[in-house]
């Protein structure tokens, strides 16, 4: 088997953490690093491990895609310029996993839709929605499949620490684009999420409360199985997903509460929501290596 | 001494304690009222601001778009402002409420997190709105971090910063020290505002520290009605008011009459510093979480003043409500492990 070759655009603390994930990986090889600055600290990691840089942008990148041979590009920038990266690299032929809001691509939470974007076969764009979507929805996911959701909301509370400036400047993006997936990916009816961002030191660990407005009485039992079945699915990618208390039923209303705790790959270990969003976004990347790339191979 | 702008919180931040159910007919009935007391400035929206219905902190009697449209076009002189917590609101919240007519925006972020108002105050101000930085919990920042998360939002566009006590914690000195230090740096033109709530009884005395260190807006509400013990009440800051000759435009009878005819015979519950609310004040936390903590005590068995001590050791902020039925929970569970 060979492996895929990638590259990441945004060498931040997201496109870091995910080159450590791809530098484990059976099934990907991290070759390119991204940046727009040629001092930047990322830039200087990523070739000191062994990747070629540019600090050009992806204008910088286009003339080696086809020569290093790049199936699939990781975008960590923002979702304004997303869109021109995610055009450029499609007419080379290459799957861009989107990790900024832009959500141009269908969107993708793994254990929820991963299979189904498989089936369909090869797409230029999947979008890896937030960090609050990836924690949060696999849980409306796992309530909707039981029985219909008119409401989904989720709380995202993440560290200081752990929120960059591109989501700070941007936060509306985290807000809307996390609802319309609470609707799109998780399955309910109507979505609204909310981030809280916390300053505590030591920094808290991500945690994020799910509710769900049923219709009708809730089946408590196979709501209950359904999540903790879930909850296994999603810890086959991030080990420290944790459900901390519920699923709880009041009248229609069923709450759950979860904690995120990172891998301390190269984000700390409280960063459980970038930890999600790159691990994420590796599984993705690695099923579609798996799937897709290496059976046209 | 200039001015003193007041502005009312009876519709907004006394949304939390009637559980955001206030009615479209009270909110006319009240605003109305004062405007007519001669308050310049009223507030309303979902006690958590702009897009705050929700399960999370409670669905509103009716919505933001509907409280604000009654609200008005019935002001004969006052303006109205609406609160909105970026996380929580989002800019398409904000153009309704310009739309609508509202005139003053203030946006509203933790103390330290102020880099999170940039796409909401740079909207306000694109549309012209009076643009307020709201900066909440400020008993958590030193005088010196709170004037550079001040200055953040003032280069977005803010045209007025608010030290925002939003668990009635801090006491007159606290008060002096926070806006004094903004006075002194911010440019002059940048005006300065003090948000109390009246959890350990603070809320006259802290604010008449804040006009005396150079705030200009002054947030107050009828009878007290807010989150916690309440805020500052109206009608007991104006009577100090104008012993001490601040000149605020208000009518303080009438403002008292609407505390006694309007505001008290809605209230769900006196406001009052019970053990709860006085711990909000003590523990320094976001004075919305205490009927929260309440209903956690009657459901879960815990005491809602242990939840509220253990959510100050915590560092919470404000909109981490649902912190706190989780937190009931675990306690609930680590009590029955013990027995």
């Amino acid at each position: 088997m060979k492996k895929i070759k990638c590259a990441m655009i945004g060498p931040g603390n997201i496109g870091t953490d995910l080159l450590y994930k791809l530098q484990r990986s059976e099934w990907l090889e991290p070759v390119w690093m991204v940046g727009i600055d040629p001092t930047s600290e990322g830039l200087a990691r990523a070739a000191k491990m062994g990747l070629k840089t540019t600090a050009e942008g992806v204008d910088g990148l286009l003339p080696h895609v086809l020569e290093d041979d790049i199936k699939i590009a990781f975008d960590a920038t923002s979702a304004y310029v997303h869109a021109e990266n995610s055009r450029k690299l499609n007419e080379l032929g290459v799957l861009m996993i989107d990790l900024t809001p832009a959500a141009i691509g269908p969107f993708c939470v793994p254990p929820v839709n991963l299979e189904a974007l498989l089936a369909a076969g090869e797409v230029p764009n999947v979008n890896m929605v937030t960090c609050g979507g990836q924690a949060t929805i696999p849980m409306v996911a796992a309530v909707s499949r039981v029985q219909p959701v008119e409401y989904g909301e989720i709380i995202a509370t993440v560290s200081t620490k752990s929120v960059g400036p591109g989501t700070r400047k941007n936060i509306d993006e985290f807000t809307r684009t996390t609802a319309g997936a609470i609707e799109k990916v998780g399955g309910a009816k109507q979505g609204k999420a909310i981030i809280i961002i916390n300053p505590a030191e030591p920094p808290l660990m991500m945690r994020d409360t799910v509710h769900c407005l049923v219709e009708g009485e809730p089946d408590q039992a196979a709501i209950t199985e359904s999540v903790h079945a879930m909850i296994k699915e999603v810890q086959k990618y991030v080990p420290g997903y944790k459900l901390v208390n519920g699923p709880i039923f009041d009248g229609n209303r069923v709450s759950i509460f979860l904690e995120v705790e990172g891998l301390g790959d190269f984000l700390p270990k409280y960063a459980g929501n970038l930890d999600i969003m790159t691990a994420a976004a590796a599984r993705t990347a690695e099923m579609f290596a798996e799937h897709v790339f290496n059976k046209e191979a | 001494m200039s001015k003193i702008i007041v502005h009312d919180m009876t519709l907004r931040d006394g949304m939390h304690p009637q559980r955001h159910q206030t009615t479209v007919e009270q909110m006319i009935a009240i605003s109305t009222a004062l405007d007519d007391a001669g308050v310049p400035l009223i507030e309303v929206t979902h006690g958590d601001g702009l897009g705050g219905s929700s399960v999370n902190y409670g669905f509103a009697a009716a919505t933001d778009e509907e409280y604000l449209s009654a609200v008005v076009p019935r002001m004969k002189n006052a303006k109205v402002s609406a609160l909105l917590l970026p996380g929580i609101g989002t800019v398409d919240h904000l153009h309704m409420a310009h739309e609508i007519g509202v005139s003053t925006i203030r946006v509203a972020t933790h103390c330290t997190e102020a880099d999170c108002s940039e796409q909401h105050i740079t909207a306000a101000r694109k549309l012209e709105m009076d643009t307020v930085g709201f900066l909440m919990l400020a008993h958590m920042a030193s005088p010196e971090r709170l004037l550079e998360e001040a200055k953040k939002m003032v280069s977005y566009g803010a045209n007025c910063i608010y030290v925002t006590d939003s668990a009635g914690y801090m006491l007159p000195q606290d008060v002096l020290d926070r806006v004094g230090h903004l006075r002194q740096h911010l440019d002059p033109s940048i005006e300065l505002g003090f948000h109390g709530h009246h959890n350990l009884g603070m809320g006259v005395s802290n604010t008449v520290a804040a006009v005396q260190a150079g705030a200009v807006r002054v947030d107050l509400a009828s009878a007290g009605l807010g989150a916690g013990a309440g805020n500052t009440p109206l009608e007991l800051f104006i009577a100090v008011a104008n012993r001490m000759g601040m000149d605020t435009g208000v009518d303080l009878f009438k403002v008292q009459d609407v505390a006694e005819d309007l505001v008290i015979p809605m209230m769900h519950n006196p406001i009052r510093a019970d053990r709860d609310a006085a711990t909000l004040g003590y523990a320094g936390v976001y004075s919305s979480f205490l009927l929260f903590a309440k209903r956690a005590e009657a459901k879960y068995g815990v005491s809602a003043r242990e939840i509220l001590m253990e959510l100050g050791r915590r560092g919470t902020v404000g909109g981490q409500e649902d912190m706190i039925e989780d937190l009931a929970l675990t306690m609930a569970k680590a009590r029955e492990l013990q027995a």
